[in-house]
């Protein structure tokens, strides 16, 4: 069982804050974020890549950390949902959430927050169908995505806009 | 109707701490150097246990315990967990033990707890543990189950029946002899399984100080799992606390009381240590309870203008394995079948079947769906035999809004009369309908299918029995900061119970909603509570949250008047001050409270019992029915058999409407669920109940891709005349027509080829034998 046990220190930076840590090699990253850093924002809910409730964003791009392992994260930048927000103020997406009723239980938020992060970085302006296409692999059983699609054109439109967040 | 907060689309009191990441799920609870459990499942649907072998498992290093039942049984009162609901029904005791040993009944159930100091260690323990199986014969079907030579799901057992009975009134062998037509017809509703994001997952620790055992629990039911807990361990009341930490999703199953919680409980209290055990999502699909499969055979008699005279037939239930609740789901849709319309004869058998399947207890809806998809598709057969309009053959059959309240002869399980206390349903329907645009349809079909496009339109009616007593108590407390503090038995599990409590409260003591601060579902907090089923919480818990407001209300009034020297006429509450109308003298709600906590020696203002507190379990017996009409447009491709849902409009009413966006939130989530019940979800067991459906790449969940364009909704608001705030539920509303409407929408666009709709899930390769003739493949 030696190599079950095995660790590694791996350097990284999670929502702009250095960590250098021991992590277990057969670790998962989002068990690594949950459970070493703490940082229990990010939510597992299949642990096989499907829900993607586990949506990171690493070195700005989409990636499920529960397929993937904490020593891959050795090197990089990773931002959960904690890391959305700038101090008491939220994020116009987070803040649309809330406005568009876009979450119930709140549980596949994060991923969907880290997903449609990375839409409006890649796509100011993207139509319902465009919304729709990013969020298709992230599963929530509580709103059927309407209040999740709304949010996300009317925090698009604000960036747009130039709008800040609220606290 | 509306309030000033009430009626009203406030923020939501849980949205900040959930979009933020800092909310605390049940496993976000964590202490230092706590336990984890991983379980050993049964591999096998029905076998014999001759023996455990723990050994290699406990010399893995870092594993401190391998519990089979023989460890635990000298802690327990009971072997078994006895949660069924009583029933006169039963025909055999189908209690889960606690852990399994002797049998296995189904693939998942636990054998043994692995006690780890990681997940990780616990998961590679499990796996060595080596379980010797006997395999027994297994019956995976509940329609061979019956048979004479049919192998028992129990070896033991007499026979594989778990219940009967039978529902009915007036004469129907009389209404079928004198009907004009009589048509018969089989329909199936596939099993599925709730998932909801977070699977379940419980916490104990006890706390050496006080000797208190806490249990964090993903449930539905804290109070219930105290009371069964208490029970098994032997613990006194108040040393042993059960807390909903905040839920991810509930949607039926975690209201049962699992096996989990009492292992990973009863260890924490053995080691005196913090353990943990988080379901992974394989686990949610074999050891979470299930719903829907079932089996009608039923006849319609109808005059000749298609008026209906009677309806009768058996259902067959499919019960899973054990009795984790009780005949509730058979029940409930036995009882819903003719809800939306007057039947003068209806008779029903039903039986509950025995099989080597995860348990059957409610997933949203809860027997309701299958109810009203077997009432709407007869009335289709009714409508296509005598050519009659579909909705023009509802209009004649629904009760008229003039018979409300209309009394039912059926009686709930608890035997009170089904009143159907409040709503206009043809004025509903015809709501829908118009804004569908029923009427001109048929130009539109035909239009599209001159150009080789089919598509359907599909309508379905239901009534949904919701706010199931008899009660779910709240107190509110004003602190002597001023904060208000609401505490209640209802359990939140996403459906924004905390925001309605606040709601409720807030109108009546000063409209701050960020002065209000709720705690829901934490046995430490409120003695008594039933938790969130049922539709009921908004209805139940929002009565007693309303009562006990009114009461510190009149309180707070009657002291401050007395500080203030005015009259409590003159006096209002605003903000966090109680203070003349309009403005002028005022008296901070804390310093009333503070006045009214007494001082030795002192007379409390006003004369009043000392605390501004309230307390009120507001008892309603009798259910309140909601109802609704939806109406589904699809477009088929007859080449590949693919449904594509192209509007959904769904007109309801579920009275007074406390919060229009999380209302209109509910209904579209229950209808994304009931539209993958209809088109996707597919909960599938081999010939061996070998569970083929074990991730979420096999059994399908509605993505966003697959949701039709926004949802339509209209609200008509018949206030309810049972409850002060006129609520009736609508949390499962949205899911239960929706199989129902998609399968006449679909029905519909193939008529050209003349197909027949008796089965959900409808899947592409049975819609294209369908196509081509054939029937639908009724087996698994």
């Amino acid at each position: 069982m030696d190599s079950v046990a095995d660790t590694r220190t791996i350097e990284l930076r999670v929502n702009g804050k250095a960590y250098s840590r021991p992590a277990p090699v057969r670790m998962t990253l989002s068990d690594f974020l949950r459970h070493e850093l703490k940082l229990t924002g990010t939510h597992v809910g299949c642990e096989h890549g499907v829900c993607g409730a586990c949506t990171i964003l690493f070195d700005g791009r989409s990636a499920r950390s529960c397929l993937m392992l904490a020593v891959q994260a050795n090197g990089h930048e990773i931002t959960t949902v904690e890391g959305l927000a700038n101090g008491k103020d939220m994020h116009p997406l987070q803040a649309a959430l809330s406005d568009h009723h876009g979450l119930q239980c709140g549980f596949c938020t994060p991923g969907m927050l880290t997903t449609l992060v990375e839409l409006l970085n890649d796509n100011p302006s993207p139509s319902a169908e465009d919304v729709r296409v990013a969020i298709s692999g992230n599963l929530c059983r509580c709103t059927g995505y309407e209040g999740i699609v709304a949010a996300t054109l009317d925090a698009a439109q604000k960036m747009r806009a130039g709008a800040g967040g609220r606290s | 109707m509306s309030g000033r907060i009430v009626g009203q689309s406030v923020e939501r009191l849980e949205d900040r701490a959930l979009l933020r990441g800092e909310a605390r799920f049940v496993d976000d609870i964590s202490f230092p150097g706590m336990w984890h459990v991983a379980f050993v499942r049964s591999a096998h649907a029905h076998a014999m246990i001759l023996g455990v072998d723990v050994s290699a498992a406990l010399d893995v290093p870092g594993v401190h315990a391998v519990l089979t039942m023989a460890d635990l049984e000298p802690h327990l009162s009971d072997r078994l967990l006895r949660v069924a609901l009583p029933s006169p029904a039963y025909r055999q005791e189908l209690h889960r033990p606690v852990l399994a040993d002797r049998e296995v009944v189904h693939v998942g159930e636990a054998i043994a707890a692995v006690i780890a100091d990681s997940r990780y260690i616990a998961e590679d323990a499990a796996a060595l543990v080596m379980v010797d199986y006997d395999p027994l014969p297994v019956v995976s079907d509940c329609r061979d189950a019956m048979a004479e030579n049919a192998p028992r799901a129990h070896r033991d057992a007499p026979h594989n029946l778990a219940a009967e009975f039978d529902m009915g009134y007036g004469d129907c062998d009389e209404a079928f002899a004198k009907a004009a037509h009589v048509f018969r017809e089989n329909y199936w509703q596939h099993r599925g399984v709730a998932q909801s994001m977070e699977c379940r997952g419980v916490v104990a620790a006890l706390e050496p100080m006080s000797d208190v055992l806490t249990m964090w629990s993903s449930t539905q039911t804290p109070h219930a799992g105290k009371r069964v807990l208490c029970g098994l361990l032997g613990r006194d009341e108040d040393k042993l606390r059960v807390v909903t930490p905040d839920v991810g999703g509930g949607f039926g199953p975690k209201l049962v009381f699992y096996p989990e919680e009492a292992v990973v409980a009863l260890a924490a209290q053995i080691y005196g240590h913090p353990i943990k055990w988080i379901e992974d999502r394989r686990e949610h699909f074999v050891s979470t309870t299930q719903e829907r499969d079932q089996h009608w055979d039923m006849e319609i008699a109808v005059d000749a203008q298609g008026q209906i005279l009677g309806l009768r037939g058996t259902l067959l239930h499919d019960h899973g394995a054990y009795t984790a609740r009780g005949v509730n789901v058979a029940y409930g849709s036995a009882a819903a079948i003719t809800l939306p319309y007057v039947i003068p004869a209806y008779q029903l058998d039903i039986k509950l079947v025995v099989t080597n399947k995860v348990s059957v207890t409610p997933i949203r809806g809860a027997g309701q769906p299958q109810a009203v998809f077997v009432m709407e598709r007869l009335l289709d057969r009714v409508a296509r035999e005598l050519k009659i309009d579909r909705a023009e053959l509802r209009r004649r059959n629904l009760v008229a809004g003039a018979q409300i309240p209309y009394k039912t002869p059926l009686k709930t399980r608890g035997g009170m009369q089904v009143v159907l206390d409040s709503g206009d349903y043809p004025a509903c329907m015809a709501a829908a309908l118009e804004r569908a645009g029923w009427e001109d349809f048929p130009r539109r079909q035909a239009a599209a299918l001159a150009k080789g496009r089919h598509i359907g339109l599909g309508v379905a009616n239901y009534v949904e029995g919701t706010g199931r007593g008899p009660f779910e108590p709240v107190s509110v407390r004003v602190a002597e900061n001023g904060r208000i503090h609401v505490a209640s038995g209802a359990a939140a599990m996403g459906q924004s119970t905390k925001t309605m409590l606040a709601q409720v409260v807030a109108e009546q003591l000063g409209c701050d909603m960020s002065n209000i601060t709720v705690v829901a579902g934490d046995t430490g907090a409120i003695e008594l509570g039933m938790g969130g089923f049922n539709s009921r919480q908004a209805v139940m818990a929002g009565s007693s949250a309303h009562a006990a407001a009114l009461k510190v209300r009149q309180k707070a009034l009657h002291v401050a008047s007395h500080m203030l020297q005015v009259g409590e006429q003159a006096l209002e509450i605003e903000g966090t001050a109680v203070r003349l109308k309009g403005g002028g003298a005022q008296v901070e709600l804390a310093e009333v409270a503070k006045a009214v906590a007494g001082l030795p020696g002192y007379y409390i203002p006003g004369n009043v019992e000392p605390g501004l507190q309230a307390t009120e379990h507001v008892i309603i017996n009798d259910m309140t029915y909601a109802n609704g009409t939806c109406v589904v447009e699809v477009e088929v491709d007859a080449e590949t058999g693919l449904v594509r849902v192209s509007r959904v409009v769904f007109a309801h009413d579920c009275g007074r409407v406390l919060h229009p966006k999380i209302v209109e939130g509910q209904i579209i989530g229950g209808i994304a669920h009931g539209l993958g019940n209809a088109l996707f979800e597919w909960m599938g067991f081999d010939e061996n109940a070998q569970p083929v459906s074990t991730t979420l790449a096999e059994y399908l969940l509605m993505s966003s891709t697959e949701m039709p364009p926004p949802i339509e909704i209209l609200h008509l608001e018949s206030p309810s005349p049972l409850n002060e705030l006129g609520i009736k539920g609508v949390g499962e509303s949205g899911v239960i027509p929706m199989t129902a409407a998609v399968a006449s929408a679909v029905e519909d666009a193939l008529a050209p080829f003349g197909v027949s709709i008796a089965k959900v899930p409808i899947n592409p390769p049975d819609l294209i034998s369908l196509i081509h003739g054939a029937s639908q493949e009724m087996r698994a």
